[in-house]
């Protein structure tokens, strides 16, 4: 499902130019749950940003569902972010005026969904991720597991085929912690993809495959 | 069907930001005041001035006799030019551009009686046109010196308002007799109260006229104090000024290009000039409006940003979830426009209120009488929309632009 041949990533600043990614050649088939580890600088958003296509390659080819990402504008790149891929944050990034509702309505609303059926498929949604009776709160009046799993349900909203998470447990409890992660465990056997950036080992040991990143380049399981 | 959920998104999130808007919009709502305000006052003082200015008269020209300036077929310089009633028929016949024409007789010091009440006042003889010429339109009731009046040298005389103020009170006076040096005359008519801003010899309110041909007859006068007349058209004045100078130059035997010769007022062209110069104070009033106006939407652009850098995380984020560049932009704009158009219709609303209150006061005699007439005109409303346009689009579009080039990586890491 994805498909990475020497991607490379490289950010000129002006003075200085940082090599983000080195030849990055990864695969990924459906249904994988994959952990990505690394040492901070490494290159693990980067390579996120790019799966997710919220950035682009500077060089590289990268086909998503048997299509290459590399030629599309901007417009088509936020089609397939809404379409194809669900995010969830370290720091959620909720609308902090937005009830849980609203903010899970978001990317549907993006989408030209009806407001019937979004209605429907927000509820479904927050159900599945067990905050149903929390619909109408804000964010500040939920604690910060209920806040992932709001962000959780967000990504999920518009059915992706991937759900990008970026340490999604960083900032929880361990009790938190383990809760979203069994979330996310629970959404991989229903069978979604899901890439999870991570420093967690407790984590990645639930993963089927660990990608390692180091430098921008991948020491191992790119494969 | 996908414009209306974004707009729906756009008004959802404007109500989670009352406070923010409601300043913004307070700010246009102030710009848009004072610009309706500024320009309604410089119209109402247009209009005003330009009723005011009617007060002497309608395209009026007003002729003195005066000293010959060159020789002229063996007469010497320093001849005295003066006209009688015979001057007025001749100008009328030799100069058909002229609608209205009437010689006047001046009489200072008369004495008035009315009852036991005697005044020190002014008369004029004067022809009936005059009334239209002159503004001199009598109230309801009453009449002008009429033909007949000529004919008959009847002794009527029609009083100017603030004079018959002082000499019958609240009484009626037509019909009344008045003694005008001990000879008795009847009040046919009293004139309507008017704004006078130019005058000779004094404002008509404050003076009695008589029929011409009882004034020659009774003060035994040869030759007229001026000659009125007015002109068809305000282009025609400077032509019918030159035929002028001929046909009196034929009779009495002066240079036509004598200018000394003849005294003319000409307030046609002083009404031309106070035109332009009011044109003028309504520029600098809607200038200073204007920038008023621009002030604020700087301000509301300034907003703006600031709220485009407060939620660049939030931008970050809804580009993540599948936001285009013109969805965000879209939204900046969209706010804009609200704000710009609620405030502008709030501060329109307020002006309107205003000025209809300013317009309920009695306005009574001194500056007032040209500062309290705020007047609302189409041109007013329309140079208003079209300036809340621009600052609309000015406190939109580069914010909007800002927010939508923001790179969503960048956006997602800013704190």
């Amino acid at each position: 499902m994805i498909e990475m041949q020497n991607i490379n990533r490289v950010y000129d600043t002006g003075r200085v130019k940082v090599h983000a990614l080195r030849d990055v050649n990864l695969h990924i088939k459906e249904g994988e749950l994959i952990a990505i580890m690394g040492p901070s600088g490494s290159g693990k958003s980067t390579l996120m940003n790019v799966i997710g296509c919220l950035d682009t390659p500077t060089s590289g080819r990268y086909s998503l569902d048997g299509k290459a990402v590399n030629d599309l504008d901007d417009n088509d790149l936020a089609d397939i972010r809404n379409r194809k891929i669900g995010f969830v944050f370290q720091s959620f990034n909720l609308l902090s005026y937005a009830s849980a509702f609203e903010n899970v309505e978001l990317p549907l609303i993006f989408m030209g969904m009806s407001t019937a059926k979004r209605k429907q498929r927000v509820t479904e949604m927050l159900a599945r991720v067990g905050l149903a009776d929390r619909m109408d709160h804000k964010p500040n009046e939920l604690s910060g597991g209920q806040q992932q799993r709001v962000a959780i349900a967000r990504a999920l909203a518009n059915h992706p085929r991937i759900i990008l998470a970026d340490e999604p447990t960083g900032n929880l409890d361990s009790a938190s912690g383990k809760e979203i992660l069994q979330l996310f465990l629970d959404l991989w056997k229903a069978g979604n993809t899901i890439i999870m950036i991570t420093h967690d080992p407790s984590i990645s040991e639930n993963c089927e495959r660990i990608i390692h990143l180091k430098d921008g380049m991948i020491e191992n399981g790119a494969v | 069907m996908k414009g209306w959920h974004l707009f729906r998104l756009f008004t959802r999130e404007m109500k989670k930001q009352r406070k923010r808007i409601w300043l913004t919009v307070t700010a246009i709502a102030w710009g848009t005041l004072s610009i309706i305000l500024l320009l309604s006052f410089g119209e109402g003082l247009r209009r005003q001035l330009a009723i005011a200015n009617k007060g002497l008269g309608v395209n009026i020209v007003i002729l003195y006799g005066g000293q010959t300036g060159k020789v002229y077929q063996g007469l010497p310089r320093g001849r005295e030019i003066r006209f009688s009633e015979e001057d007025v028929n001749l100008l009328k016949e030799k100069i058909p551009f002229i609608s209205g024409i009437s010689g006047e007789y001046d009489l200072w010091g008369v004495s008035m009686t009315y009852q036991k009440k005697t005044l020190t006042e002014r008369i004029t003889g004067v022809l009936p046109p005059f009334e239209y010429m002159r503004t001199h339109f009598p109230q309801p009731g009453g009449r002008f010196i009429n033909e007949l009046d000529i004919e008959l040298r009847r002794r009527v005389i029609f009083l100017g308002n603030d004079l018959k103020e002082r000499l019958f009170g609240d009484e009626d006076a037509i019909g009344k007799v008045v003694m005008v040096n001990n000879i008795p005359f009847t009040v046919v008519g009293v004139m309507q109260k008017k704004l006078q801003m130019s005058m000779y010899g004094g404002p008509d309110a404050g003076k009695g006229s008589i029929p011409a041909s009882t004034f020659k007859t009774l003060y035994g006068r040869k030759y007229l104090n001026r000659i009125v007349y007015q002109v068809q058209e305000t282009g025609l004045a400077p032509f019918v000024e030159q035929q002028v100078y001929q046909v009196l130059g034929r009779k009495y035997r002066f240079d036509s290009e004598d200018e000394k010769a003849l005294g003319i007022w000409d307030t046609i062209e002083m009404t031309q000039v106070m035109g332009k110069m009011l044109i003028g104070i309504q520029i600098f009033l809607g200038v200073i409006g204007a920038l008023t106006l621009l002030i604020a939407s700087v301000g509301v652009a300034n907003i703006m940003y600031v709220s485009v850098r407060e939620r660049t995380r939030e931008i970050g984020v809804k580009r993540a979830l599948g936001a285009k560049r013109s969805h965000v932009k879209q939204q900046f704009i969209l706010e804009a426009l609200f704000i710009a158009i609620s405030g502008g219709l709030i501060g329109g609303f307020i002006a309107l209120l205003i000025i209809q209150a300013l317009q309920g006061i009695p306005v009574g005699e001194g500056p007032l009488q040209f500062l309290g007439k705020p007047t609302f005109s189409f041109p007013i409303a329309l140079s208003t929309a079209l300036i809340l346009g621009v600052v609309g689009l000015l406190a939109g579009y580069f914010p909007a632009r800002r927010a939508a080039s923001l790179d969503p990586v960048e956006s997602l890491r800013y704190e």
